[in-house]
């Protein structure tokens, strides 16, 4: 049993707190997998729901990293979305039929030389 | 393309939707002003009243906000003023540079990458305010790379925004009073939140009785929180740390640590917290390029930051550039639109009316209290290795920059990017700026990025060949000239 889920019944959910039902639900593809998506979510929060922190390593070592500031400040969340890398996780709203990958290093070793 | 220099141009743009920008860019509509209202994100708010989008389909947007009828009433405002045609609203336009007009007339033009695709747009206005709010603070310690460890704003902004948790066991961590915020919204989520861990002592606060006292909003605020934390079992741990995370590819524990008046460990006091998450700050800090891009003057803040030097009808030193909110030195929401709906007043040359002017006196008066009480102690670089990165995106370790600035001589921030490479990567600082230059033992320098995000170099082509793309010497205005077509 998870966290989530010990002890007494159920654990609220940010859901729980706000109400409502979201208007559309699809699935957004993720490296090889398909994960849950409701309209007006970012990719980062498409992402989190899954329980999936880290979408993008470090040029250096290689170092797994995902949202840090959650704002577009701190570019952590950089990830490669329908093939165009760098993109800001937090700020880019999923869409229906987007294709999300990791993203290495600059995102562009297509380009090295 | 909105709109140009060329054409019509407003009476007054403002960039950011947050607080201060929503509330002035209201009033100014109210007073009579044509208004341009700028905003990167999807929805106005800023990261304040940042909310659900619509398909998201919150009943109860309001659970996750303190102050939610100040957004209300200004959203709607917004509204009947855009459907009026006195606001033109540009929401995902990230305004990366403000430019005088060569002839020396009275226009600003105000050049953005819109959207996801980055399209360009050039606004134009006889006078700017500038609302661009505040990113946060953050403190290095071992293991703050790690997936895991995130912003305390950045996990209420992924809360607010997207209704989503980074874990089911988050510690909260750093310094001020947004930690105590960033608690109870987690733990009201669904979260557990076995302790908030503060660097400062809340007796920090007694210095400044007078202040606490003339603003009962504020403690009673306070007390909403501590009851929040309370109903939860969310422990404070006031003088502590979170002096290292553990974890291989994501965070299973902290070590916290018992800290002196100095915000240094002390040795024998750290115990380990299992966790799934670690939400960290320690406060925030002013978003200042776009102002020092056309050299406005600056001053130190009492929590150690560089915020705008403003008058009482808050224009910075640059005529025709107004600013409101977190960009003149961190105050909180209400300090925010009160300034918001001054520079309103003053751009639209009206007297700013006395109830305007003392609650901006009553609520700054809070503001110095509190950033003092939360000033970073000189003892927090105990807490690092010499492995320990300090730059996250150039991957710059603590060892590397005390080589700079001990064995090299580096007695500044920018010296030591120089040598390091930290802060020279994609956030540009924002994220090791205050570290390294406390590592660098001075105070922080103000921002200098004469871009204030990515602009594909297609744009900076297509600017007047005249253009420098070097930043202005310094207190001195941007001599780009702006782009009248498109």
């Amino acid at each position: 049993m998870s966290e989530a889920t010990r002890g007494r019944g159920r654990r609220r959910s940010p859901r729980d707190l706000v109400g409502g039902t979201p208007a559309e639900t699809w699935s957004l593809r993720f490296d090889d997998r398909e994960l849950p998506a409701q309209s007006g979510q970012s990719i980062a929060a498409v992402l989190w729901s899954a329980g999936i922190l880290a979408w993008r390593t470090t040029r250096a070592t290689a170092a797994p990293r995902g949202v840090f500031c959650g704002i577009g400040s701190c570019y952590d969340c950089l990830v490669t979305v329908n093939g165009r890398p760098n993109q800001r996780a937090c700020l880019v709203p999923a869409r229906p039929g987007d294709h999300v990958t990791t993203q290495e290093g600059t995102g562009h070793d297509d380009l090295a030389v | 393309m909105t709109t140009s220099p060329s054409d019509s141009p407003a009476d007054l743009a403002v960039v950011g939707a947050g607080p201060a920008g929503l509330a002035a860019a209201v009033a100014a509509a109210g007073l009579g002003l044509r208004v341009t209202l700028l905003d990167a994100g999807e929805r106005p708010g800023g990261q304040y009243f940042r909310h659900p989008a619509p398909g998201l389909g919150a009943a109860r947007p309001e659970a996750l906000h303190h102050g939610w009828a100040d957004f209300a009433s200004r959203e709607a405002a917004l509204r009947a003023h855009v459907s009026a045609g006195r606001i033109t609203y540009l929401p995902r336009h990230h305004v990366w540079t403000v430019t005088p007009d060569p002839g020396g007339g009275p226009v600003w033009a105000l050049h953005a990458v819109v959207g996801p695709e980055e399209a360009a747009a050039t606004v134009g206005a006889r006078g700017v305010l500038l609302a661009t709010g505040a990113y946060e603070r953050q403190l290095p310690f071992p293991g703050w790379t790690l997936p895991g460890v995130v912003g305390a704003g950045g996990a209420q902004a992924m809360l607010k925004g997207g209704l989503v948790l980074p874990g089911s066991r988050v510690v909260v961590a750093g310094s001020g009073p947004l930690l105590l915020a960033v608690a109870g919204s987690l733990a009201a989520a669904g979260a557990r939140v076995p302790a908030v861990v503060e660097a400062a002592a809340y007796t920090g606060y007694a210095a400044h009785a007078a202040a606490l006292l003339r603003n009962p909003g504020k403690l009673a605020e306070g007390a909403t929180y501590g009851g929040a934390l309370l109903r939860h079992g969310v422990r404070l741990l006031t003088r502590h740390a979170v002096t290292e995370a553990h974890g291989t590819d994501r965070v299973e524990a902290v070590t916290v640590a018992r800290l002196d008046r100095d915000w240094r460990p002390l040795p024998g006091t750290a115990r380990r917290i299992p966790c799934d998450a670690v939400a960290v700050g320690h406060g925030l800090v002013p978003q200042l390029e776009l102002a020092t891009g056309l050299g406005c003057a600056t001053r130190l803040s009492p929590d150690a930051t560089v915020a705008l030097e403003v008058d009482a009808g808050q224009r910075t030193s640059v005529p025709g550039i107004w600013s409101a909110g977190e960009t003149g030195g961190i105050g909180g929401a209400q300090l925010a639109l009160t300034e918001g709906e001054i520079a309103a007043h003053s751009a639209a040359g009206r007297p700013v009316p006395a109830r305007l002017a003392r609650a901006r006196t009553r609520l700054r008066a809070f503001a110095a209290a509190m950033a003092g009480a939360h000033r970073p102690g000189a003892g927090w670089t105990g807490w690092l290795r010499e492995d320990t990165d300090v730059c996250r995106c150039e991957e710059v370790p603590a060892g590397r920059i005390r080589e700079a600035v001990e064995d090299l001589g580096a007695r500044d921030a920018r010296t030591v990017k120089l040598l390091t490479r930290a802060g020279m990567g994609w956030c540009q600082g924002r994220m090791c700026g205050p570290a390294v230059a406390a590592l660098a033992g001075t105070d922080p320098a103000p921002d200098r990025r004469p871009l204030s995000c990515p602009v594909p170099l297609s744009h900076l082509a297509a600017l007047p060949p005249r253009t420098p793309l070097t930043g202005p010497p310094t207190g001195r205005p941007h001599l780009l000239w702006p782009r009248r077509t498109h």
